[in-house]
């Protein structure tokens, strides 16, 4: 689920976009029709997946909606047991995802690009190159890893800070205490998934910021810039579209986490008092579906998890629209 | 406010490698001088000292004095950020920054230097670009991006950019070669006019253009491939080309080699 793209290729022409263009450049030959079809072919194919998973979810999701006896978007309940007396809703999940996932941001990006800025204009030549590889490392490792080490290892550590919050700033909503008291919490959910997308973010990153041209910097240097006004002035605008999709394809993989959320987040029990307070349990979209997996024996009950994954789906689709918006809107200021 | 440069003795270094050795000249304030000398001479490489640019470059140092009036830009405790701020500097390749307005270009370096308020950032923008003659052809289109202009154009605005700090000394590398010819001329124009106020230095490989626009130029030359570049000769620009004194710098602008 986290095919999230901000921009591609196709977004930034080359230095000559007048070159040859479509079939008129194409000579017939044999290899030229191979290349195009298999070009073609590839397209269509992506096209073709992304369509099949959204009708496969829409096909699944409508008929168990529409037997759904609560409101499917504002209702708190997750009663799907009795096929003929559904009632579910997604705001919970809803609100655990989205607040989870800003948090991961709120930490991931703001350290990711200092990271990257760190590797590419600051550190010592012997150090950049060992450090951008233990960075990208971080990103190969198997999210149950982050679980296993988020709660074994990391938990213990971060439970002080927890307690710290609660008893300094219980009175704001939200750090008001709750019914969890472990590490099965929001906040710690985020703060895990930060560690998870950093990699992603600093990656991406990096490689636009090593990008930035010679010409820009020394303009910006010969100006009298210091090294930090030269990194606003040419190097940060250069990297921005870069770091807009590499923040969405982080986000993307936030939304979507689904092992690490799952064994460390604490479910909240039936009927448990809404709160707003991140200190709170809860499930995200990927971890309610994959703890009731074993669940899936009727259509009806299958449906309503489907439906809660079509969520999910859409969501990452508007994510990934502002981002292309945002993109599009400074667009005429960056070729 | 344009002032005099005095260099004695200066060897420029990247790491180990010596790119120039022993340049001795004086640059008189409000005139223009002109770099000529084969590729590889050194003569950008010099040029880039002039404003501490070089040391941008991993292992550039040098040995020597520069001398800024009576400011020594490589005395100890000179930060070569304020040297860059005194002495502009304009590129081979026109370099706006890209994702800004051509307003923003030219009041980059200002916002640099902590100017702000809107009416003193109009009036600086406007005088630059009027002293840079592109003030007609850009006046209602300020906020649009400066990279939509012609390549001449944004020279120019990489030029009222540097001069909007107002600058002691202005060096430019190159800043023709990437022109056309219409293009070039209009630069050449500016650069009569800007030295009425500024101490110029220009590295160019037209040898017609160091002849139009300079008062004095200076020839630079290497022995051979990996050995460091040396100031030749320095003299007025008119006894250069019809009565240079050194035998190389006759067969060079004669076209006789390099």
């Amino acid at each position: 689920m986290s095919t999230v793209t901000g921009v591609s290729v196709a977004d930034t022409p080359g230095p000559d976009d007048r070159g040859p263009q479509g079939d008129r450049a194409s000579t017939g030959r044999a290899g030229d029709r191979v290349f195009s079809g298999l070009a073609t072919g590839s397209g269509a194919l992506v096209i073709a997946l992304v369509t099949l998973v959204g009708v496969f979810l829409l096909w699944q999701a409508i008929p168990a909606i529409a037997d759904d006896k609560d409101n499917f978007f504002l209702s708190r309940a997750w009663d799907v047991n009795d096929t003929s007396n559904l009632r579910f809703g997604i705001v919970e999940l809803l609100w655990t995802t989205v607040v989870a996932s800003t948090i991961a941001m709120l930490i991931a990006v703001p350290v990711g690009v200092c990271v990257a800025l760190f590797i590419t204009q600051y550190s010592p030549r012997w150090l950049a190159r060992p450090a951008a590889s233990l960075v990208d490392l971080l990103a190969a490792v198997p999210s149950i890893i982050y679980g296993f080490w988020g709660i074994k290892t990391f938990g213990p550590k971060y439970q002080p800070f927890q307690d710290f919050l609660l008893d300094k700033l219980g009175w704001f909503p939200l750090f008001s205490k709750t019914s969890v008291s472990g590490t099965g919490t929001i906040l710690f959910i985020g703060i895990v998934l930060a560690i998870m997308i950093l990699p992603i973010v600093t990656a991406l990153s990096r490689e636009v910021f090593a990008q930035t041209p010679v010409a820009h910097k020394e303009g910006a240097l010969a100006l009298g810039a210091t090294k930090w006004e030269m990194i606003r002035t040419a190097v940060l605008p250069f990297g921005r579209p870069g770091v807009i999709s590499a923040a969405m394809l982080a986000l993307g993989r936030a939304l979507g986490e689904t092992i690490a959320v799952t064994i460390i987040v604490s479910a909240l029990a039936p009927g448990t008092k809404w709160s707003w307070s991140l200190l709170n349990g809860g499930e995200t979209f990927a971890s309610r579906i994959a703890n009731n997996a074993q669940e899936f024996d009727s259509p009806a009950k299958t449906g309503a998890f489907i439906a809660a994954g079509l969520v999910l789906f859409v969501l990452t689709f508007v994510v990934n629209a502002i981002a292309r918006i945002v993109i599009e809107r400074r667009k005429a200021f960056t070729e | 406010m344009a002032k005099r440069i005095d260099v004695s003795d200066l060897n420029v270094y990247y790491g180990s490698f010596k790119a120039v050795e022993g340049v001795t000249m004086t640059v008189e304030p409000r005139s223009v001088t002109a770099f000529i000398g084969p590729s590889g001479c050194g003569k950008s490489t010099f040029l880039r000292t002039l404003n501490r640019m070089h040391e941008v470059i991993p292992g550039g140092r040098v040995e020597g004095k520069v001398m800024l009036d009576d400011q020594d830009l490589y005395g100890s405790g000179v930060d070569p950020v304020a040297v860059r701020r005194t002495v502009g500097m304009v590129f081979q390749r026109p370099n706006p920054f890209p994702t800004m307005s051509i307003y923003d270009n030219v009041a980059a370096g200002l916002k640099l230097n902590g100017i702000k308020g809107k009416k003193k950032l109009d009036e600086v923008v406007e005088k630059s670009l009027h002293g840079a003659n592109l003030w007609n052809e850009v006046k209602d289109r300020l906020n649009k991006p400066g990279a939509g202009l012609s390549g001449g154009q944004q020279q120019r605005l990489c030029i009222a950019r540097a001069i909007a700090v107002e600058p002691q000394v202005l060096l430019m590398d190159e800043p023709c070669s990437a022109l056309d010819p219409i293009s070039t001329l209009a630069i050449e124009d500016l650069i009569s006019e800007l030295k009425s106020k500024y101490t110029i230095v220009i590295v160019t490989h037209n040898m017609q253009q160091a002849a139009r626009v300079s008062d004095q130029t200076a020839f630079f030359n290497l022995a051979a491939t990996g050995k460091p570049g040396k100031l030749i000769e320095i003299a007025d620009t008119q006894k250069i080309f019809s009565n240079p004194s050194v035998k190389a710098t006759e067969d060079y602008i004669s076209g006789r080699f390099g």
